[in-house]
């Protein structure tokens, strides 16, 4: 009798657990999916069911003539997006290499700085640094951005690196530092090789975070520096403009195929 | 391309080798110089910008605090803002938790397709999510359809510009800040406890909540920690989503620093953000303290 209690007990919990977890399946795939539907579709509204499959998106998109302010959008946002992250590589692997290992207070209190762009509200720091470049008189350039956008990012390549660094055996420094090596040398051919997947991880992480970011942009873009996801907002925000459809897919595109490439490579998903 | 540059062993004698050894700590200068300059004194300055009275921010003086904290308006605005905050937190738990359970309990390759499916929306554009949404819930959209043909309802319902509409497509959003850290707490988790759970007699929902469920808290106060700023910051999303009949903090920071050009008026809305945002997390990270050590007690 008890156990047939518990075997109508333990169908309820999948049921529950099983409806629960399909749904939230659902609505992550589901999504994309109407993406690249409505992005392949020869109507002008989003209507669905989608009739009609069509190019005429992607070939306006593409056209130089009817889109050159997307393509310089598109642009400015990977030539932010790359040397930001370029920045945040640089800066937060030698931060994660000096902190990460240490309990010391001061090292605690730094990395909780250094995360805290993941909690703060990004928009309040957009508004932030629009009046502080303004107030001390720079002129909007992408190279504001490019600040704003690295220290947002950073921590991602913090975290990704210092849990590489976690696993790095602190005798293989020793060994290698009592064999005569010196400290460069050690971190070129011992440390290094072992934490790159991880940094490559949260580079990749930054990147793609940095393509997105809309808190900081949104304040130091301007007519001259505008950026992706500002120029698609607008395509939304009045009258609908199909063309954010083909962006998206695109965007959908590019992003499955560097996510595969990364797993290839890193492994990317498990360093996460 | 790491590993490629071989270079014979440099023979330092050892006094010349700590001597050019940096001191690790110094690694972090640049970063914290960096954070200083363009982080916490732009901060710094949105505090000394709220207090001016007048939009060209000559007069000194706290007239911008005394209307926004007068006005039940700025009020309203402010806690609707942490409800719709609060409200995401809770759906992405009651429909993210189940699937990091389901994915505690797959097998490998199970989940590293889950893992995928998880991390992928991380990686799109938030606009292209939210775009994404308004096909699904416009008037003409995926649901009105399916409730129209399934003759659930005569006339296309309205889903754009309402909290609901806009509680569902921020959780899709938002859900992988909820279970990257949910799932990464929970494949953790022994699993010789769950069967050591059942083999003294405990159902799968008390083994759920009484050994898997307080193993997974940090995991999940984190979830709820990331989901929660995210959300109430999420400006595109709420804009686009909720129009303008919908109004949050991130609309009426950008309303008054951009549109009205009201600059102190907008450093006080976007420090009312930062303080309260930043409270509620503070309690939910008190909250999931408290709660492990009460669970770990009994």
């Amino acid at each position: 009798m008890l156990r047939k209690r518990h075997s109508l007990t333990d169908w309820s919990y999948w049921l529950v657990i099983g409806a629960l977890a399909s749904f939230a399946l659902l609505i992550m795939v589901g999504p994309v999916i109407v993406v690249l539907a409505t992005s392949l579709t020869e109507n002008r509204s989003l209507k669905f069911p989608p009739t009609g499959l069509s190019f005429q998106w992607y070939r306006q998109l593409f056209d130089e003539s009817v889109s050159r302010q997307i393509h310089r959008a598109a642009g400015n946002s990977l030539t932010v997006a790359a040397w930001a992250t370029f920045a945040a590589v640089l800066f937060g692997t030698l931060a994660a290499l000096a902190i990460s290992r240490s309990q010391a207070r001061l090292a605690r209190l730094m990395d909780a700085v250094f995360m805290s762009p993941m909690i703060l509200p990004g928009l309040s720091f957009g508004l932030a640094a629009l009046m502080y470049f303004t107030l001390l008189g720079f002129r909007p350039s992408l190279n504001l951005i490019i600040i704003g956008h690295a220290l947002l990012i950073v921590p991602f390549v913090l975290r990704t690196t210092s849990a590489s660094l976690s696993q790095l055996d602190g005798s293989l420094l020793e060994c290698s530092a009592s064999l005569g090596a010196s400290w460069l040398y050690t971190f070129r051919r011992v440390t290094l090789p072992i934490i790159a997947p991880g940094i490559a991880a949260g580079a990749f992480l930054a990147f793609m975070a940095s393509i997105d970011n809309v808190p900081i942009s949104l304040f130091l873009s301007g007519p001259r520096t505008d950026m992706l996801p500002i120029r698609m907002w607008g395509m939304m925000e009045s009258t609908l403009d199909v063309r954010i459809a083909a962006v998206s897919g695109v965007l959908i595109a590019l992003v499955l195929s560097l996510m595969l490439l990364m797993e290839r490579l890193v492994g990317f998903t498990r360093r996460v | 391309m790491i590993s490629a540059s071989s270079g014979t062993m440099p023979k330092r004698s050892g006094r010349l080798a700590a001597l050019t050894r940096p001191a690790e700590w110094q690694f972090a200068l640049p970063l914290a110089l960096a954070f200083i300059a363009f982080f916490a004194a732009p901060l710094f300055m949105l505090i000394g910008v709220s207090a001016f009275d007048d939009d060209r921010i000559t007069q000194l003086g706290f007239a911008m605090w005394r209307k926004f904290l007068g006005d039940p308006f700025y009020w309203k605005v402010t806690i609707d803002t942490l409800e719709l905050g609060l409200m995401t937190v809770a759906a992405s738990v009651l429909i993210g938790y189940p699937l990091a359970i389901v994915y505690m309990s797959s097998g490998p390759r199970v989940q590293r397709v889950l893992l995928f499916i998880i991390i992928m929306p991380l990686l799109l554009s938030v606009v292209v999510r939210t775009f994404a949404w308004i096909v699904i819930l416009g008037h003409e959209g995926v649901v009105n359809y399916a409730l129209m043909w399934m003759g659930l309802t005569p006339t296309p319902l309205r889903l754009l510009q309402t909290e609901f509409g806009l509680v569902l497509s921020l959780t899709q959003i938002e859900m992988p800040l909820m279970l990257l850290p949910l799932i990464s707490v929970m494949s953790r988790i022994d699993p010789n406890l769950r069967d050591a759970s059942a083999a003294l007699g405990a159902s799968r929902w008390r083994t759920l909540f009484t050994v898997i469920f307080p193993l997974s808290l940090p995991g999940l106060v984190a979830g709820c920690m990331l989901v929660f700023a995210s959300s109430t910051t999420a400006f595109i999303s709420q804009q686009i989503i909720g129009g303008n009949r919908l109004v949050y903090l991130p609309l009426l920071i950008w309303q008054q620093s951009l549109v009205v050009y009201n600059w102190p008026l907008a450093a006080v809305a976007a420090l009312t953000l930062l303080v309260s945002v930043t409270a509620v997390v503070v309690v939910i990270s008190a909250l999931g303290r408290r709660g492990t050590r009460y669970l770990n007690v009994t």
